[in-house]
């Protein structure tokens, strides 16, 4: 891990997954979205709503993962001043945000018809919404100090203390009475048709596969960024 | 152990000299609680209703206020430097500072409320379960504060940036809080509640002051 810590190495390591993840990211999608939407048969219960589902699970999957990996990342840079992982973590929050804001749009949006609500203010629901807002200040910090390293570390101290948040949100479906859905995967097995199981891996794939894309793309932009502002010193000096 | 308690009667003697901040921090509470009867009607079954939760969101935001120069006013005069650099650990200089805090905020929002709580015309078996719940949550928040009070030292637009990444983080106390008083005011159990209260705080007193000490050296570097 520590031979990462070298940015322009990191930068060749990432050069070659790229395009790999690319390729799969398209191969998920190409084939993971028709079915979802298409192919895949109706609920019994929800009818054609259900495939929203095929939006929500993989986006809350995606809030909580890229949560889990700014949360890794910061306290790898706290810890060993790993400066690729804290921008690893900076390159998370963005995207975990935009995932947990969908995770909670399309749950409205099937929440109107199914629950006749698009809201309501459980355990599930709530901590989701703290998840985004935790995303909004690790930004937010960030972006707060004249040092930017400064900025850097009080932002991951708040990302590290903000992941209290992650086992409750993972938990809040059984350990109190909720209107949201038990997880689908559980010791007990899987609780949907296997029918409806490819396209959720598939969506999850997709899903996953985006999310290294553009966490690689914006690293290498700060990698440059970095670059841009020393050279920029240089010749000011 | 000792310089514990010698930090702490530092900052109650700055507070008792500076009386205004905290006589302006419970101020606040009570002229923002007593704007809700006109804000939403006068009518008992309102008031009652949802007298737990304006209580317990006016404390937040009036503990929120006083937040501010948790740190800053020792950052300015180059006090917290020397705390720092003192032979006690910073754990120790945080931990006493948050004391302090809630001894100067929450302390006497607790003892407000009960009288605000006529103000809200809420059932007076409700009394004790309030002051028992803030009792339990007000140092909850202090604690979370600190860190996040830490984490903002010269940053700048505190003033927004301070709510956006402490009140997160306090929507837990807030339902658990507003739970436990409605529970009992309904004649119900709320053991549990309050447990799950007890345990935000033994969670917050292990993480928050070395959290908010890991944050200040930062700050101070």
């Amino acid at each position: 891990m520590h031979a990462f810590a070298n940015p322009t190495r990191f930068l060749k390591l990432a050069a070659v997954i790229q395009p790999w993840a690319i390729g799969l990211c398209i191969f998920c999608f190409a084939i993971g979205l028709p079915m979802a939407v298409v192919f895949s048969p109706p609920d019994y219960q929800q009818g054609e709503t259900v495939r929203i589902m095929y939006i929500h699970v993989p986006s809350a999957w995606m809030g909580l993962f890229a949560y889990g990996v700014m949360a890794a990342g910061s306290a790898s840079y706290l810890i060993w001043r790993h400066p690729v992982a804290n921008m690893i973590a900076k390159a998370s929050a963005p995207i975990g945000a935009m995932f947990t804001a969908l995770c909670l749009l399309t749950g409205m949006l099937w929440g109107e018809p199914m629950w006749g609500t698009p809201w309501v203010w459980d355990a599930r629901l709530t901590s989701m919404l703290v998840l985004f807002f935790l995303y909004l200040g690790y930004m937010a910090l960030g972006d707060a100090f004249d040092s930017p390293e400064q900025g850097d570390k009080a932002a991951a101290i708040l990302a590290l203390v903000g992941s209290v948040n992650l086992p409750i949100i993972k938990f809040s479906v059984d350990w109190w009475n909720s209107l949201h859905q038990p997880s689908i995967f559980s010791m007990a097995g899987v609780s949907v048709d296997s029918a409806m199981l490819p396209p959720l891996f598939l969506m999850v794939g997709a899903f996953q596969f985006y999310y290294v894309v553009v966490v690689l793309m914006r690293v290498r932009a700060q990698v440059l960024a970095a670059k841009v502002r020393a050279a920029r010193l240089m010749r000011a000096a | 152990m000792k310089s514990f308690f010698i930090l702490i009667g530092r900052d109650l003697r700055l507070s008792i000299r500076h009386r205004a901040d905290t006589i302006m921090v419970a101020g606040f509470f009570a002229i923002t609680v007593i704007l809700f009867p006109f804000g939403i009607g006068p009518e008992p079954g309102v008031l009652e209703r949802v007298g737990a939760g304006i209580l317990w969101v006016t404390a937040l935001l009036a503990s929120l206020l006083s937040l501010d120069h948790l740190f800053s006013d020792d950052e300015q005069d180059g006090a917290l430097d020397l705390l720092l650099t003192a032979p006690v650990a910073p754990t120790t200089v945080v931990a006493a500072k948050i004391t302090a805090h809630w001894l100067t905020t929450g302390l006497p929002l607790t003892l407000l409320a009960p009288i605000l709580g006529v103000a809200l015309q809420m059932p007076s078996e409700s009394t004790l379960p309030m002051i028992t719940a803030l009792l339990i949550g007000t140092p909850t928040l202090s604690l979370i504060g600190a860190v996040g009070a830490a984490l903002t030292l010269g940053a700048r637009r505190r003033g927004v940036l301070l709510p956006l990444v402490i009140l997160p983080l306090y929507i837990p106390i807030l339902i658990f809080g507003v739970g436990a008083i409605d529970t009992s005011g309904m004649g119900f159990d709320a053991n549990g509640l309050f447990a799950v209260l007890g345990g935000f705080l033994l969670m917050a007193a292990a993480l928050c002051p070395w959290a908010a000490a890991v944050a200040l050296r930062i700050a101070t570097e």
